[in-house]
């Protein structure tokens, strides 16, 4: 089943085309990568999906609905959580109150949010963690932060946006198991990432963009074996070896 | 311990009145009590919701006039605008949120201060309404402060309680969460428009109760005094900062600091320079005294400067540092 699809999302900035007519579907419960050299377009996407941004054209269907261009927490409040690159903590809020922050967003009552925020914290084994100030935590354990608060946000689909970058290989290995324990969980991930180790082992399927256009789509084996992949990360002179 | 300071303090704000019955006192903790509503107020759209206001005094202004105007226009006892007060500065703060939230920091800072003036001009120049510059005058309710005094008591504390329940709901986090991180927010899926709408609301809300309380108190209001920039949205900004950004007790505590500086400077150091020119019977005493009771506008400035270097959390935000200062010292002093 299709739970999530992008059909032709255009996006120009002035006169430099950002997104230049992405298509792809993503099914119920895998995993989907998306990669892509620097500056091809991948966090533009994201944007465009979560209403960051309005597409040029294009549209963007969760269930089958169109969602384009509808606010950000509408996004949310629908099933789509998403992290941020460049990680975005509550700074002068304690995890816990983070996690509740998002939890509001599906409970009303303080009790509740904060049952709900526990769960999240044990289930993304962030507890240990909840009394300390947001501000005061090391990167990797910030991104892990940006996963718990998407997920206390019960999502559908959750978008991860480079959420390995800067993590060592202990904490590599770390998040590798909670994306696929949130996979068994039943939500559906579109994870963009640059560590080949991570998008490689956990994706079930890879859709790569260069300059915002297209260039392969498949399982990991054929996106890696793709001609065009390997030309747009290392140069035509390792195409055709 | 700690939870009961403020039962105490309570208290004895309480009793004030009945054991002091200095009416100049009296009038002091009258303001004192005003500010802690103003205060707290700008406490909840500055400080807790990160959306700094430069404007307060339009709310203020607006709750003033409200009262002041259903008293010469239609003849009700100013004591209903009490209740229409708040309203009237929310159907200022209602159409101005929604155009204005669309700015960011600085940008929306900045758009507040033009409404604070844009207030004041439509105060002096629609005179059929408002009477312009001559203001508007009423009979005050009460010869005795102590009404006056128990009304703003009454107002102070509902302020500080409403506002203590909701920081603990789900308004305070999402309050919280814009001051944090904006598009964060969004992203846990928080309508930060909305719900900076609703703590401007809140803020106008209480400012304009408070400008209510102001014309009865008074009798008299004229645009320069409710619309005033530096008296009214300024020192509503300084009572915040003083007291600790983003406290329940900061603006209490800043409230009672900013308008002790304030008749500090007003009186000259409560006539210390008066008794010593009249002592000492030098004219230069007399001009340095006069020089000084007009430059509190500048020792304001050298209390925001000190407060901000010293305690940037304010004085209930940083108070165990203060403590921690003060106990080290007793216990060098001990060891020597």
């Amino acid at each position: 089943m299709i739970l999530f699809e992008v059909k032709n999302l255009i996006k120009h900035f002035g006169g430099l085309a950002a997104v230049d007519g992405v298509s792809f579907q993503v099914k119920q419960g895998e995993i989907f990568g998306l990669i892509g050299p620097n500056g091809s377009g991948k966090t533009t996407i994201f944007n465009l999906i979560t209403s960051y941004y309005q597409p040029t054209s294009g549209t963007v269907h969760l269930k089958g609905r169109n969602i384009t261009g509808l606010k950000t927490h509408k996004i949310c409040k629908l099933g789509v959580g998403r992290t941020f690159q460049v990680v975005k903590p509550l700074g002068r809020l304690t995890v816990l109150d983070n996690v509740m922050a998002a939890a509001f967003s599906r409970v009303n009552s303080k009790e509740e949010a904060r049952g709900l925020a526990l769960e999240t914290l044990k289930f993304c084994e962030l507890f240990h963690r909840k009394d300390v100030l947001a501000r005061s935590l090391p990167i990797g354990e910030r991104k892990r932060l940006e996963i718990t608060r998407a997920m206390a946000t019960r999502p559908e689909l959750l978008m991860l946006d480079e959420t390995a970058a800067g993590l060592n290989p202990s904490e590599l290995d770390a998040a590798i198991e909670l994306i696929k324990k949130i996979r068994d969980k039943g939500v559906t991930i579109i994870i963009v990432e640059h560590i080949m180790k991570v998008i490689m082992t956990i994706s079930n399927r890879i859709h790569a963009i260069n300059y915002g256009q297209t260039i392969a789509e498949g399982t990991p084996k054929e996106v890696a074996n793709d001609p065009t992949v390997i030309e747009a990360y290392l140069g035509d002179a390792y195409a055709h070896d | 311990m700690k939870k009961y300071v403020p039962l105490i303090f309570l208290f004895i704000v309480a009793i004030f009145p009945l054991v002091v019955h200095n009416a100049y006192y009296q009038h002091l903790i009258i303001l004192v009590l005003m500010w802690v509503v103003i205060g707290s107020g700008w406490n909840v759209i500055a400080g807790y919701t990160g959306q700094v206001s430069f404007g307060d005094a339009a709310f203020f202004g607006v709750g003033a006039y409200a009262a002041g105007l259903l008293t010469t226009k239609l003849g009700l006892s100013a004591w209903w605008g009490m209740a229409f007060g708040g309203v009237a500065a929310m159907l200022i703060a209602f159409p101005f949120g929604w155009i204005c939230f669309r700015l960011r920091g600085a940008y929306f800072a900045l758009a507040t201060l033009a409404l604070n003036e844009v207030m004041r001009h439509i105060a002096t120049i629609w005179e059929p309404l408002t009477g312009g510059m001559v203001g508007i005058l009423i009979m005050p309710s009460f010869v005795s402060k102590i009404p006056y005094y128990y009304i703003a008591l009454a107002l102070a504390v509902f302020s500080v309680i409403s506002i203590q329940v909701v920081m603990h709901s789900k308004w305070g986090y999402y309050f919280l969460s814009i001051r944090e991180d904006q598009d964060a927010a969004e992203s846990l899926g928080i309508d930060t428009h909305f719900y900076k709408m609703v703590s401007l609301n809140i803020a106008a809300f209480l400012t304009g109760m408070a400008g209510s309380l102001f014309m009865n108190y008074m009798g008299f209001i004229d645009p320069s005094v409710v619309f005033s920039l530096h008296d009214i949205s300024i020192m509503a900004i300084l009572v915040g900062i003083v007291g600790g950004v983003g406290t329940i007790y900061g603006p209490v505590v800043g409230a009672f600091v900013m308008v002790a500086v304030h008749e500090f400077f007003r009186t000259g150091f409560f006539g210390l320079f008066k008794g010593l020119a009249s002592l000492t019977g030098s004219h230069a005493v007399t001009v340095v005294a006069k020089y000084v009771s007009e430059a509190h506008v500048l020792g304001f400035g050298i209390l925001v400067v000190l407060v901000i270097l010293l305690l940037p959390n304010g004085i209930v935000g940083d108070w165990d540092k203060l403590v921690g200062r003060f106990f080290r010292q007793r216990k060098k002093e001990v060891k020597d």
